[in-house]
């Protein structure tokens, strides 16, 4: 009797290990990505982000992806400080290279997107900002993101290719919020992405800068070391650079990288 | 001969306890080390050898005096404006008082952010009244050193009203009946009887409201803007630095902290009231 | 050069009439039972409550006329107010309570400290200059209160139980201080107290508020020679019986008689002193009382050689009888018991 219950119980146990070796040994298949997969990523990449969230979610149903957006700057921050990001996506690779520097990546970084600046203004352009010269006026309430800021980094950059001085009403320290300001019709004009003026909708407008001065952002993105969920991270990654996430970014503005 | 069934208590030896007993007494050391806590910890991490760097830095120390301008700034019109209304919410009934009072103290529990933005539609550019400011007066709040201390003064008024309030609540009305019939004017009586009697609940309410509006970050930022010199006050400053040069941030905070410090440990006994003597006696 | 006034005003649970007149240099004392409103009266004259219809005249000035709506704040009523708790602003030394008033009305600091100290020294309080109100003593305090309301030189003196705060000790001699203090005083004063004694001592003239009506006014003598109300009553220690009189008896609202010697029909008060009161278990037809009571008794109270009794029944009294007569008669509270009064022991006078 006890022998006959031996048996079975070892031939159980067998079973049961067999399907669960055979379940985690395959990563390629869809349905066995899941629990919750945290991403922290710019500001500029909100929209589009939540749109790739979703359809991320619909492929792998056991998937939960929540996000922290917020300046590069600060997320990176937070991450060197331990908090737990399964991806980490910057709007500068500046960002970036301080998690490799101190080796807190699990993968190389890969770039995914390039985003312009661009000017934006209120809608219809009251008045009526040609370029980055205009910002030069006194007389123009003007605000910019900080300088530790990635968009702020790279609207100076813009504004000594240029050759112009502007002395900004505000150093945001996100690029949202200077999106915000211009909108409620606090400022008359700000630096910020493409992105961020197509997303504002009917509720902004932008002036274009020149190619010659303008610069690219590089949105680099990659796995932390100490990702929670690693495969849930990789995977989302591989989705971000994959043909639908890619397809999903352009619909915002964004460019090819 | 049995020996003795009784147990033998073993003397007290007489020492003077704190009066508490142990359970409470276990809590209140946990309340003391949960604020020790980050305290030390800030302590543990400063780099001590850079300090002096960091602190004699022109954007440091810009920010530290522009913090504190403001902040005082914001604790004097806490005062002249707080103190009557507190007097009213306590001493006049008017129907809806509670509805004022609770609109008030309202800051108090929105989150600053909120505030800052609700200020952005009140007094910015295009908001209900700030519109006519700026056509009529050409004044502008919002990225003005004065809007610091407006977002300041907003958040942190609450703190003193609540205080005094209470306090004026308390008073003997008697004493203001005495004063008036020894021929004193409502405002004489206000300024040498009632003031008094309240001081030390007026001092410990602006010494919160002046922490508060030290303290002030999300209505500041949202409201006023973030530039050195103009705006960009010790948090602001802080935060910021916590991006790029977390060293200097750490830095920044101790100083803050440090004035803070000495500010409520200097005042506590000369302004709060001595606790052995009551705030109002009457001589019987 | 008088006060005058004639108060109506309704305070809650409170419906006060009065009428007061007080000359220059008079005192007159307003005593009754609490909440009878004499606190009150005495608000109105400072104005720190206003009056629903009537008016106040301090000397030549309305202070309060609802009907051509004047009202003068207090602080601009030439009055002096002497608080139950003295009111002593404890954040200010004695000096400074004291030049409190002169210098609320405009008056230079030293010119005010001058007069200050001038009072401090007539109310023998010259060591206490500087002192804080908290370090003196109740009889003190109430010599500083007195002095702080008289630096302004007012016309009227208003004094809430200035007394009552005190132990019985240091009352007599605060009250004969007081007396002195208020001698050289030439404005009218009204004196509010529960204690008759500070109206005997003080006072010339006694006004008696019960329930918000002055029921009685005159001097003290007068008064309780002819209570006209319970409260004078019980402070003399009589029996008040009130009804309407028709051929010689007195009868009372609930309907008792009371057979009474010669008076004037109408209404009327009966004094009936308790010692005249007799007390009998058995009735009997013999006696040439007219008057006779059933009753219960309710209390006895020993008073050295003389016992109280008290008697609810037909007519609520107090009996005064001996020790030896209660002995007698082995009276205890509960028992049934017949009180006796002869006509002619009974004082008769018109309401």
């Amino acid at each position: 009797m006890v022998r006959r219950t031996v048996r079975l119980l070892i031939s159980a146990g067998a079973l049961t290990s067999l399907l669960g070796a055979s379940c985690g040994a395959d990563g390629s298949g869809s349905a066995t990505v899941s629990g919750a997969v945290t991403v922290f990523a710019a500001a500029s990449l909100t929209a589009a982000f939540t749109d790739i969230g979703a359809a991320f979610m619909v492929d792998r149903p056991d998937a939960t992806v929540t996000f922290n957006f917020a300046a590069s700057s600060e997320l990176a921050a937070q991450i060197g400080q331990g908090a737990p990001a399964d991806v980490f996506a910057s709007a500068d690779l500046n960002s970036m290279s301080k998690l490799t520097d101190a080796g807190s990546t699990a993968t190389e970084p890969v770039v995914f997107a390039t985003n312009l600046a661009e000017i934006i203004v209120e809608p219809g352009n009251p008045r009526g900002i040609t370029g980055v010269a205009d910002l030069e006026n006194e007389e123009m309430i003007v605000v910019l993101c900080a300088p530790e800021v990635p968009c702020g980094a790279y609207a100076a950059q813009i504004l000594e290719n240029a050759g112009v001085t502007v002395t900004p009403k505000s150093l945001e320290e996100n690029v949202k919020a200077v999106v915000t300001k211009v909108m409620l019709g606090e400022a008359d004009a700000g630096i910020v992405y493409a992105t961020d003026v197509i997303a504002a909708g009917a509720d902004a407008a932008g002036v274009m800068i020149p190619a010659g001065i303008n610069v690219a952002a590089e949105y680099p993105i990659a796995v932390t070391k100490e990702a929670p969920n690693r495969e849930g991270a990789q995977a989302f990654v591989d989705f971000v650079s994959s043909d639908r996430g890619q397809r999903i970014l352009a619909s915002y503005g964004f460019l090819a990288p | 001969m049995s020996p003795s069934r009784h147990r033998q208590r073993k003397p007290r030896t007489r020492r003077r306890g704190t009066g508490l007993p142990v359970p409470v007494l276990a809590l209140a050391v946990v309340a003391v080390a949960f604020f020790a806590l980050p305290l030390i910890g800030l302590l543990w991490r400063a780099p001590w050898s850079n300090a002096w760097r960091y602190l004699t830095d022109d954007d440091a120390l810009t920010a530290l005096r522009l913090s504190m301008i403001c902040s005082l700034w914001a604790t004097g019109l806490s005062i002249v404006f707080g103190v009557p209304l507190a007097w009213l919410l306590a001493r006049v009934e008017f129907p809806g008082r509670g509805v004022v009072r609770a609109l008030c103290t309202l800051s108090m529990v929105l989150p600053p952010v909120v505030g800052g933005v609700a200020l952005f539609f009140a007094l910015g550019r295009r908001g209900i009244v700030g519109q006519y400011l700026d056509r009529w007066f050409g004044v502008t709040l919002p990225f003005t050193t004065a809007g610091v201390v407006v977002a300041q003064t907003f958040v942190a008024m609450p703190f003193l009203v609540i205080t005094v309030e209470a306090s004026i609540r308390q008073l003997d009305s008697r004493f203001e009946d005495a004063s008036r019939t020894l021929g004193a004017s409502r405002w004489y009586t206000f300024r040498r009887v009632t003031v008094p009697a309240i001081r030390p609940a007026l001092a410990a309410g602006a010494v919160l409201a002046w922490a508060r509006a030290l303290g002030e970050f999300g209505a500041t930022i949202t409201f006023a803007g973030n530039f050195p010199g103009t705006t960009q006050t010790m948090p602001l400053a802080v935060y910021l630095a916590l991006e790029t040069n977390p060293e200097a941030a750490i830095v920044l905070a101790l100083v803050l902290i440090a004035i803070s410090f000495a500010v409520l440990v200097g005042l506590r006994d000369r302004w709060f009231g001595r606790t052995d003597q009551p705030l109002v006696t009457v001589a019987t | 050069m008088t006060l005058s006034a004639h108060v109506a005003l309704r305070l809650g649970t409170l419906d006060l009439i009065a009428d007061l007149d007080v000359q220059p240099g008079e005192m007159v004392a307003l005593l009754g039972p609490n909440g009878a409103g004499k606190s009150t009266l005495l608000r109105c004259l400072a104005g720190l409550a206003p009056i629903d219809s009537g008016r106040i005249a301090i000397d030549d000035l309305v202070v309060d006329e609802p009907s051509t709506e004047v009202f003068v704040e207090p602080e601009s009523r030439p009055i002096g107010f002497v608080f139950q708790n003295y009111l002593l602003f404890d954040h200010m030394s004695v000096l400074e309570n004291v030049a409190y008033g002169l210098r609320a009305r405009g008056t230079p600091k030293a010119d005010a400290r001058r007069t200050a100290r001038e009072w401090i020294d007539r109310v023998g309080l010259t060591d206490y200059t500087n002192q804080r109100p908290s370090s003196l003593s109740g009889g003190q305090a109430q010599r500083a209160a007195l002095a702080r309301a008289l630096a302004t030189s007012p016309r009227l003196l208003l004094l809430d139980e200035p007394l009552a705060a005190l132990d019985a000790g240091t009352r007599s001699s605060v009250r004969r201080d007081l007396r002195r203090h208020l001698a050289t005083f030439d404005g009218m004063r009204v004196l509010v107290t529960h204690d008759p004694v500070d109206a005997y001592a003080l006072a010339d003239r006694v006004a008696i508020l019960d329930a918000g009506r002055i029921v009685q006014v005159g001097s003290l003598a007068d008064v309780t020679a002819h209570p006209r109300s319970r409260y004078v009553a019980d402070l003399v220690g009589v029996n008040l019986v009130t009804g309407t009189v028709s051929d010689g008896v007195l009868t009372t609202a609930s309907g008792a008689r009371v057979v009474i010697a010669d008076a004037l029909p109408g209404p009327s008060f009966a004094m009936i002193r308790p010692p005249s009161i007799a007390l009998i278990r058995n009735q009997s037809p013999g006696s040439s009382a007219r008057n006779v009571w059933s009753g219960t008794i309710t209390d006895i109270d020993r008073l050295g050689d003389r016992v109280r009794v008290g008697i609810v029944g037909q007519l609520p009294l107090t009996a005064e009888v001996t020790v030896a007569a209660l002995d007698a008669l082995t009276l205890r509270p509960g028992d049934e018991v017949h009180a006796s009064v002869k006509a002619t022991d009974i004082e008769v006078y018109p309401a």
